[in-house]
């Protein structure tokens, strides 16, 4: 095995680097301006204005008041706040997530259903856009929460936040978003949003890791998770991380001052990568919507291979991606996403997430394309799985979404698995395809499907 | 759309079990140039049918599949080659190419007997949780070798 020297990143929904503006924004922060901004001497009154410059410029970008920003030790920690928050102040009741949630919100949903809670998980659809019809279907009297994150860590699909902010003020429902993934490319104004909730992290925009916000509404109550001096308005106490909260500003205003050309030049990389993967190794789809999706994010499936051996012969070509497939005690997991999008065990577990971030170059692109295929064509030689293209889909699940959006017939036969291979075609080819050839050639599979 | 009431955790989220797993240098040999491969699809193909006995394990939706041939030197009972194909992650890929080194030149008898214990030692140490991806790989011999022998019984 020849290993090279070159070292290519593409795990950036993982976490990101700090970049340098970060770092020296931070460093005055630990051993010169290091005050507690509870103290009232000189020190304390500097770090406490660092702090208040940090939440004003985090205010501005979101569009709300700077007392509307709750500083925490990270993404996993707004997302505990936010839901158990609500609902320990409220007592009972009703939440409603999706199944494509981060364990963050999925977990602690879980937790609040042992102590009595009742939560509905709403299915999405095979791109991973939640079922919209559903979600006002399945709101009650005692619903006391939305939670349904703004983009999808592992397969990018952007979900349609505004709509949902849309019903949940319609039938006065809290609602919360995980933007971790979001912050960095998209929309963060809270208004436009309409959310009431919204969580972000530092370690997915090139900011420091262990640092994250929760913003809140102010006619929002929560109860808080962590008691003590009272900080953040009560809502977290403990000594501010001063720096990690300048750090956190800094990493956000300058994610949102340039997303608009960042996104521009990683979805030229991104679409790069998807048609040319597509193209070269066969037996391969694209997972997640194929527009509504992060800049940065590519997610696609190999058949007949395995995702650690795809991620392990990576590595040794110093190419770092994530794999959907996981092994832990007794068999290989595949991820809670790929199973919501209905994706089979088989098809899933040969599935590679590349995250592509600010330093990654054509080139870089150009190398995994070079050393992909025959990563592939090993792996592949040494498979005794041979699947089909057209078996890549549950079936139970196809009918379900079928039944619950009233699809047209195009839709219900693309969803077929038929029409996966084809379509890629089309991504690949740019035309297309997935609409015209639906018609004719898949008739019989959506009836075969309907029949179930 | 499912609704649950307390009880159930309906989320099915896989979570960080927080242990180590480095793969030993015998491990990523194996994964890496792995031993006894059929050189392309027509080899394995042709093989299919040369083969004394075939054995598969597994299934790909639990995430490995092995497929062992062997090839019987009637004399003396000992197996004469082996070939393989795996469907799984890099230890369950490097504990099939190293058991077919093993078996090579060993009695029927003898082959029967191996657990995975043997195969974990053989490539110097699994990671904990990878251990049951090796578990296949004795089975899946085991069944190439009641193949041989079912095929031995009809020709008499």
């Amino acid at each position: 095995m020849n290993t090279t020297k070159k070292e290519i990143y593409l795990d950036h929904a993982s976490t990101t680097y700090v970049r340098p503006e970060v770092v020296q924004a931070m460093l005055p922060f630990f051993e010169q301006k290091f005050g507690n901004p509870s103290s009232l001497h000189h020190l304390g009154l500097e770090a406490k204005s660092a702090v208040d410059d940090s939440r004003n410029k985090i205010a501005s970008i979101l569009n709300c008041k700077s007392s509307e920003i709750i500083f925490t030790r990270g993404g996993t920690e707004s997302i505990n706040l936010a839901i158990k928050g609500v609902a320990s102040l409220k007592g009972k009741g009703h939440i409603i997530t999706s199944t494509i949630e981060h364990p963050a919100v999925l977990n602690t949903c879980a937790w609040l259903e042992k102590k009595g809670f009742s939560v509905t998980y709403l299915e999405v659809d095979d791109d991973g856009l939640i079922l919209i019809k559903e979600l006002e279907k399945a709101i009650r009297n005692d619903t006391i929460l939305i939670s349904i994150m703004y983009a999808n860590n592992e397969i990018g699909t952007i979900e349609p936040i505004e709509e949902i902010g849309k019903i949940a003020k319609k039938h006065k429902v809290l609602f919360h978003t995980d933007a971790c993934q979001a912050a960095g490319a998209l929309e963060l104004d809270v208004n436009k949003l309409g959310v009431d909730l919204m969580t972000i992290n530092g370690s997915k925009i090139y900011g420091p890791k262990g640092m994250g916000l929760l913003y809140k509404h102010n006619n929002v109550k929560l109860e808080p998770l962590i008691h003590g001096g009272g900080q953040e308005a009560g809502l977290r106490s403990g000594t501010e991380n001063v720096a990690g909260i300048v750090g956190l500003a800094t990493a956000l205003e300058l994610a949102q001052k340039e997303k608009d050309k960042e996104n521009k030049r990683l979805v030229e990389l991104r679409e790069y990568l998807i048609k040319n993967t597509l193209k070269k190794i066969f037996k391969s789809f694209l997972n997640g919507h194929p527009t509504k999706r992060l800049p940065n994010n590519v997610n696609i499936s190999f058949l007949d291979v395995e995702g650690e051996s795809i991620m392990l012969y990576l590595n040794e070509y110093g190419v770092y991606v994530s794999t959907g497939s996981a092994c832990s005690s007794q068999k290989l997991q595949i991820s809670h996403v790929l199973n919501a999008i209905g994706l089979k065990h088989d098809a899933a577990h040969g599935s590679i997430r590349f995250t592509l971030g600010k330093k990654t170059t054509k080139s870089d692109i150009d190398y995994v394309l070079k050393v992909l295929p025959s990563i592939i064509d090993s792996l592949r030689k040494i498979s005794p799985v041979k699947m089909k293209m057209s078996e890549i889909r549950e079936k139970k699940y196809v009918h379900n979404v079928i039944k619950s959006k009233s699809l047209s017939f195009v839709e219900a036969s693309s969803l077929s698995g038929k029409l996966d291979q084809s379509r890629n075609v089309a991504v690949a080819t740019g035309s297309s395809l997935r609409e015209d050839r639906a018609s004719e050639v898949f008739v019989k599979d959506f009836e075969g499907i309907m029949h179930i | 759309m499912k609704t649950t009431n307390t009880k159930t955790t309906s989320a099915d989220v896989s979570g960080h079990e927080g242990e180590q797993w480095l793969y030993t240098e015998k491990v990523k040999d194996h994964f890496f140039n792995p031993r006894n491969i059929f050189r392309c699809e027509k080899d394995a193909v042709k093989y299919e049918k040369k083969a004394d006995g075939i054995g598969q394990v597994g299934s790909p939706a639990c995430g490995d599949v092995m497929k062992m041939y062997i090839k019987v030197n009637k004399k003396n009972n000992t197996i004469r080659e082996c070939k393989w194909r795996t469907f799984g992650c890099a230890s369950a890929i490097a504990s099939t190419s190293v058991l077919s080194e093993m078996v090579i030149g060993m009695k029927l008898e003898d082959c029967k007997k191996l657990t995975p214990q043997d195969i974990v030692k053989a490539l110097g140490g699994l990671p904990a949780r990878k251990i049951h991806c090796s578990v296949l790989g004795d089975q899946a011999l085991r069944t190439a070798i009641d193949d041989y022998e079912k095929r031995k019984e009809k020709l008499k």
